[in-house]
């Protein structure tokens, strides 16, 4: 179901990111209707500090969306002091869709394949020395551990965001390994 | 040329220069350590990275006066101290360094707050200056409510923050952690690491010696080893959450 990686749709700046936010949406009108700040509430919770990556609109987008496409629908509440709100609710075809979307088993980013050609492909052409490559890979990757690892570090115990920032830091960690492999194989190959 | 004796405030905390050890001879001749240059600088944490036996731990122990180098000179605070005396040296490393190890190194017949001001006792503090330091010290990393425990009845966490407590009870010019996290589990190194954090951002000068990224991503430089020499060095900015974003998946 998901397209494959690296195909970006007509947005370049919110390709990924809208995709898995309309999905995420559909499932938390699963159990109830919400209002479109409620959604944007419990998403910033989820996320913490990478909250800020959102754009503050992208929900109401996304449930404009969703709603031209027949996943949710919508009904007029009115309120006596404020103009009127919006209550979404699924449709069967968005329940569908949820369910094909929790049983996907498919896992984006498959950096290792990219950089390990691009270490090839830089040898084989002699245009830049793949040591210096992984060396430079590897600060930015330990830069971002350590942006990661300060927000791990600012969250309170139990917290919901902090178990999305350990993803962040193990993944960093188990890259930042393969670099150390990468490293010893391009410079061995380097000494032959 | 080096000014023999610059005043203690100013200048790197710790200076290396041509650091070399060397152990065994002949055939059984290892070079643990080759010609290492350091400074570190009044409040700045390093973290010292690379795999196990490329010397970092060496480095750490001479940098401590735990061992002597083979060759080279190890400065502390603008003074010379390689070559001193074995009493000297024992004195410095109570008064100005603390040291926090892999496996804690605690008094097992001691409850946390009697090993928190061990140090301060040993150094010639009054009991009561002591205790009151330690009571503070427990404080600062958590663990108040943990001061009349056994070490035996605390987790391995709380054991390494007891352990970081004594290490402060002199107020060490530098403190020297080798693999502080190395016996915990997750939970527990992150209880570690937001102690270690908070002593940096309260300016507290650390060397930490580490072979795990997630340790060293904490400090403000970053030292790569390999084969008992430096190879890279790194500082790190610690980016923007719009980067942690993109680390996480949410951009394209």
């Amino acid at each position: 179901m998901p397209e494959p990686v690296g195909v970006s749709v007509k947005e370049p700046t919110s390709g990924y990111q809208l995709r898995v936010v309309q999905e995420v949406l559909l499932a938390l009108l699963a159990t109830q209707a919400s209002h479109g700040y409620q959604l944007r509430a419990r998403l910033q919770l989820a996320l913490g500090p990478l909250a800020e990556a959102l754009n503050a609109g992208q929900v109401y987008v996304t449930l404009n969306r969703l709603e031209k496409a027949g996943l949710v629908s919508s009904q007029r509440v009115g309120q006596t002091d404020r103009p009127d709100r919006k209550v979404y609710e699924l449709t069967a075809s968005g329940r569908e869709r949820v369910m094909e979307w929790l049983d996907d088993t498919s896992w984006p980013k498959p950096a290792p394949a990219e950089f390990h050609l691009k270490l090839v492909a830089a040898a084989a052409a002699g245009l830049a020395d793949p040591v210096r490559l992984v060396d430079a890979q590897r600060h930015a990757l330990l830069d971002g551990l350590a942006a990661a690892q300060r927000a791990a570090l600012a969250e309170p115990d139990g917290s919901i965001a902090g178990l999305l920032l350990e993803g962040v830091v193990l993944r960093l960690q188990a890259d930042l390994r393969w670099l150390e492999a990468c490293a010893e194989y391009w410079t061995s190959t380097k000494e032959r | 040329m080096e000014t023999s004796e610059s005043p203690a405030s100013v200048g790197p905390v710790l200076r290396a220069r041509g650091l070399e050890k060397r152990y065994g001879d002949g055939e059984g001749l290892v070079q643990a350590l080759d010609s290492v240059d350091l400074d570190v600088a009044r409040g700045e944490s390093l973290a010292v990275m690379g795999p196990s036996g490329c010397g970092k731990s060496t480095l750490l122990h001479l940098l401590g006066g735990l061992e002597r180098p083979s060759e080279g000179e190890v400065w502390l605070a603008g003074r010379r101290v390689d070559r001193l005396s074995e009493k000297a040296l024992a004195r410095l490393r109570r008064r100005a360094i603390g040291f926090v190890f892999q496996a804690f190194h605690l008094m097992d017949e001691l409850t946390a707050l009697e090993n928190v001001e061990l140090p301060a006792l040993l150094a010639g503090s009054s009991p009561r200056a002591a205790r009151q330091r330690a009571t503070e010290l427990l404080g600062q990393v958590g663990l108040t409510d943990r001061a009349d425990h056994l070490p035996a009845a605390l987790s391995g966490g709380q054991r390494q923050r007891v352990a970081i407590a004594r290490a402060l009870s002199n107020e060490p010019l530098v403190l020297l952690a080798d693999e502080p996290t190395g016996n915990l589990d997750t939970a527990a190194t992150l209880d570690v690491l937001r102690v270690l954090d908070s002593l940096r951002a309260a300016g507290q000068t650390l060397v930490i010696v580490t072979h795990e990224s997630r340790v060293a991503a904490t400090a403000d430089r970053l030292i790569s080893m390999r084969d008992g020499g430096f190879v890279e060095e790194t500082r790190l900015t610690r980016g923007t959450h719009g980067r942690l974003g993109e680390l996480a998946g949410l951009e394209s």
